[in-house]
């Protein structure tokens, strides 16, 4: 069920370094409760567009706004959002509870707030007797996990998630969408960057970046039966098709 | 052959793409040669003082006027009662205050002795013993002078000072040596130790391991721009020390190359040593700053003379490399001697080198083999 | 302000959980203090001393008893002619080569002016003077004794003779003026180092991207940067202190909370120096290589080593920019002069607007957006 409501407003959006431009002309909506989708292949300019949104970098030109605020003030728009980086996710030398209470803490929640709220998340993970563990001992896939958790431990509008699943096993990537799901039914925005083909297909829409352009925008299911093939990752190579050399 | 020769040209090019380092690397040395040759002396300039003129005679005026002259001296204010020493003291605006005696000129007149007293700021003793020695001097030129002027027939000893090696008596010749010490061992073994422990930590190392080089070849690899970058920081530093203070190097340049390089590869193999034996950066830092390059400064005889130092410290500087090296290279650069006067020192860096060496390929043998813990 | 607080538990937690930086803490100013202090001196125990003497006479055996008899002067032999003289002290084993040329003691029962031939090694050129100083006054003390015993009337060679005191340090004991200094260095190197790296460490890794996303302010994460390191800095401070206290018998004549007052300003300068120059670097090493260079430099010009006040103007004019010159003057006023508030209120006044520029400087230097 969606909702009409825009969250994220992009409007020729560019991003230059030096002479190479990363982003070019990029345009679309994202709905409020979408799962929406970034896709393309490494160095296709995904991260920086998204880095753009959160507020990490600062466009070289366009209208950005997310949850309502211009991109020119990133301070507002980040108590908004929560955020999911691609090669980081937790500190290794702080527990579960630890990193937790760190978050909540620094979105402004109380420890009041904080202490049920983190009990109810361990326990919903199956992870209560091993609050007290540290990072640094848990596997890749429980750690990814945690980390979304703990991005959207503060109930943002939009929670952004960069390459979430990358190195993964596919059992881990399965529970890791169904908590995406679970998010989304909540009301939360999750704006996805993957290069996982398949998983176009758990989203509600879907955008595809070659060489820093859009090449694609719409619900897999209106991209397949416009281009014709079985699969989005057939559809991919058919319109994006890398160039050999890239930055 | 060629796969090595790949690897090597991979890690010139980390180093040399890396420009703040090496801005930094050779501000360094430049920035300690132009701090000891100009800033800091081990001698006394402008130093200022006070003087209690309880004598008011041509005696008290003439030795005023001397000190006056003196570049050594600030004279800052003429007191007027002893009571205004300690907070002159305390305000940190005099080394030391002079006290003339009310009969000085007379005492000097009838029992041809009379003594001028000196109170120093003890609190800084270099600077107080500098400034008691020079005063001394001058008071003493001044006595000599009296008695050559009655000294018609009396039997006077001269003395005739010929300064060896340093005859304008700077007090950067002590320095430089210690400066290219310094950095040689920053640069090996810092450096090294912490461009080694980098790859461990970022995981990266594994990924060498895995690869058709052999573990001697990655090390040495990794380490053979630094012997490169050190060679030519210390050709550097000596072109420098030479323009900017006309500072030769009074013996065999060759010599003074191979010791050198003799120092630079201990300094390798240490850092190759620390870095096998640690996990993160920081702690390679850590040792390498604190055990290696502290004591380096503070304990080889670099700034203060080993002489000077309790006799417990002579043994223990034994273990530093640094304290021989900077030795060789005063030799070498400064007295100009040659190979026959640092046999002894050479020998021992010759040892200390085997030494690491070896433990270090003891030890990543083991450690590399077997990958982390 | 709750944010902040939240990044300090984490940080504390950080630092409890890193084995290696609680022996750091403790480990570095021990032993530093231990082996350093009694180390660092400029104070000249002995010179050694070779004689040649070409006039074998009573008289210049009796100089060289005279010689023999100071506490200062180690008479190590005889050098060989001019080559054995050279290469003694080429060698390093003679400091001073002594040459009494044969016609001494003629010259002297003469009434003659025999002149002595002093050669000296002046690689250390103070070592060289001060050795050269005191050789002088001792055979002016022997030409004293030859004139008098020759029966002249004292007066007839008038002589000032020096009398010199030391205030506050009466054994001018060294130790007194290093122990300030080194505690200085320890802190400035412990507190700048641990939180420099701890800051671009966390941009290397990546987490500070984490952070960076994050509501928090710029002004919160520098804080919740400097004040582990402030608290952690002073605690050093007051080990070293105690260890040089109970080691070494210094005294402490002056106000403790003035001290420590002043050594918390000086850190919050270091500290926030160390957090610039961390928004400067993008690895550790890097960070590493600035903060030496600055500190370094920081450190010779400061006047620990020698008198600042003997440093030509420009460098006297860097001083002014420069926290570990005030701190290092502020200490040893306050612990051996027992200086008062009124005697450094404005080198503490300066080290303030120091403290303060620096923090701004990284402050506004951090950037949370490329």
């Amino acid at each position: 069920m969606m909702e009409k409501e825009k969250v994220i407003e992009v409007k020729e959006l560019v991003k230059r370094f030096g002479s190479f431009v990363a982003n070019d002309h990029l345009s679309f909506d994202v709905y409020k409760g979408e799962i929406f989708g970034f896709l393309g292949a490494n160095g296709a300019g995904k991260t920086t567009a998204i880095r753009i949104l959160c507020g990490l970098s600062r466009p070289s030109s366009g209208k950005v706004t997310v949850a309502g605020i211009d991109a020119s003030r990133p301070e507002e728009i980040k108590k908004r959002i929560g955020y999911m980086s691609q090669r980081f996710s937790l500190y290794e030398d702080l527990t579960v509870s630890e990193n937790i209470e760190l978050y909540g803490g620094i979105y402004g929640m109380t420890m009041k707030e904080i202490r049920p709220r983190r009990e109810q998340l361990l326990t919903r993970l199956s992870f209560i007797q091993q609050g007290d563990m540290l990072i640094k001992s848990l596997p890749l896939g429980l750690r990814q996990k945690l980390a979304f958790a703990v991005a959207v431990f503060h109930d943002p509008e939009i929670v952004f998630l960069d390459e979430p699943t990358s190195g993964v096993d596919p059992i881990t990537r399965r529970q890791f969408w169904e908590m995406i799901y679970e998010t989304a039914s909540r009301g939360i925005t999750v704006f996805v960057t993957t290069h996982y083909m398949d998983e176009a297909e758990y989203c509600d829409r879907i955008t595809i970046m070659n060489e820093g352009k859009i090449v694609a925008l719409d619900t897999p299911a209106a991209l397949r039966e416009k281009y014709g093939t079985q699969t989005i990752e057939e559809l991919f190579v058919k319109i994006a098709r890398p160039k050999t050399v890239t930055s | 052959m060629k796969r090595f020769m790949a690897f090597v040209k991979k890690e010139f090019l980390h180093i040399f793409r890396d420009y703040r380092t090496l801005i930094i690397l050779f501000g360094i040395p430049a920035a300690q040669i132009l701090i000891f040759g100009y800033a800091v002396r081990t001698d006394l300039t402008n130093a200022g003082i006070a003087i209690l003129d309880n004598a008011r005679d041509e005696v008290s005026a003439e030795l005023t006027h001397k000190l006056e002259a003196s570049e050594f001296f600030e004279v800052k204010y003429n007191l007027g009662s002893y009571e205004e020493i300690d907070p002159a003291f305390k305000q940190g605006k005099i080394k030391a205050a002079i006290i003339f005696p009310a009969n000085l000129g007379t005492s000097l007149a009838r029992e041809g002795n009379a003594t001028v007293s000196i109170i120093a700021d003890g609190s800084e003793p270099n600077t107080a013993s500098l400034v008691t020695a020079y005063t001394t001097a001058i008071i003493n030129d001044y006595s000599a002078q009296l008695t050559r002027q009655v000294s018609q027939g009396m039997p006077v000893i001269n003395q005739e000072v010929r300064m060896y090696f340093n005859p304008n008596l700077e007090s950067y010749y002590m320095f430089v040596p210690g400066v290219i010490t310094l950095i040689l061992i920053l640069i090996t073994a810092l450096m090294t130790s912490v461009t080694i422990v980098r790859e461990k930590e970022f995981g990266t190392m594994e990924v060498l391991l895995v690869s058709p080089l052999k573990p001697w070849q990655i090390i040495i690899g990794k380490v053979a721009p630094y012997f490169f970058l050190s060679l030519v920081n210390v050709i550097v530093i000596l072109l420098m020390a030479w323009f900017v203070f006309g500072l030769p190097v009074k013996g065999s340049i060759a010599l003074l190359i191979a010791e050198t390089m003799l120092y630079i590869l201990l300094g390798l193999s240490i850092g190759i040593f620390v870095s096998s034996s640690v996990q993160k950066m920081e702690n390679a830092i850590f040792i390498s700053f604190l055990a290696l390059m502290l004591p380096s400064l503070l304990l080889s005889g670099f700034i203060f003379p080993i002489e000077n130092m309790p006799k417990i410290y002579d043994y223990v500087s034994m273990i530093l490399p640094p304290r021989w090296f900077v030795e060789i290279i005063r030799s070498i650069m400064i007295k100009g001697a040659g190979f026959a006067y640092i046999w002894k020192e050479t020998l021992i860096l010759v040892i200390m080198t085997v030494f690491f060496m070896a433990l270090s390929a003891r030890k990543f043998n083991v450690r590399l083999g077997e990958g982390e813990k | 302000m709750r944010k902040l607080l939240f990044l300090l538990k984490k940080e504390f937690r950080q630092i409890r959980r890193n084995p290696f930086m609680a022996r750091a803490i403790i480990a570095v100013p021990l032993l530093q203090m231990l082996i350093l202090v009694p180390a660092i001196t400029f104070e000249i125990k002995r010179i050694d001393l070779a004689v040649t003497d070409y006039d074998m006479s009573p008289a210049s055996r009796e100089l060289i008893s005279k010689l023999s008899g100071s506490s200062f002067f180690r008479i190590i032999g005889a050098a060989a002619g001019q080559a054995g003289a050279d290469q003694l002290l080429l060698s390093g084993d003679a400091d001073i080569v002594l040459i009494i040329p044969d016609d001494f003691s003629e010259g002297l029962a003469g009434f003659g002016k025999p002149t002595l031939q002093v050669l000296a090694d002046a690689v250390n050129a103070t070592s060289a003077q001060l050795g050269w100083n005191y050789l002088v006054s001792v055979v002016r003390d022997y030409n004293r004794d030859v004139i008098i015993s020759s029966g002249l009337a004292p007066s007839a060679i008038p002589g000032i003779s020096v009398s010199s005191r030391f205030w506050y340090n009466p054994d001018l004991n060294y130790k007194y003026y290093m122990l300030p200094g080194i505690l200085v260095i320890l802190i400035t190197a412990i507190g700048l180092l641990m939180a420099g790296l701890n800051l671009v460490r966390e941009k290397e890794i990546g987490t500070i991207e984490q952070i960076n996303v994050t509501p928090v302010k710029r002004w919160e994460l520098i804080a919740s940067k400097v004040i582990p390191f402030f608290i952690i800095g002073l605690f050093d401070l007051a080990l070293g202190l105690t260890v040089g206290w109970i080691a070494f018998d210094i005294p402490f004549e002056g106000s403790l909370l003035l001290f420590f007052a002043c050594a918390a300003i000086f850190l919050v300068a270091v500290l926030g120096l160390a957090l610039f120059f961390s928004t400067m670097a993008s690895t550790q090493q890097q960070f590493l290589f600035i903060a030496f260079f600055f500190v370094m430099i920081f450190i010779l010009m400061s006047g620990i080593f020698t008198p600042s006040e003997s440093m030509p103007r420009w460098a006297q004019q860097f001083n002014l920019v420069n926290p570990v010159a005030y701190l290092m003057r502020i200490n040893r006023m306050v612990m051996l002069k027992g200086s008062g508030f009124q005697d450094i209120a404005r080198d503490m006044g300066a080290l303030t607007i120091l403290a303060l520029t620096f923090i701004t400087l990284a402050i506004r230097a951090y950037r949370k957006r490329a």
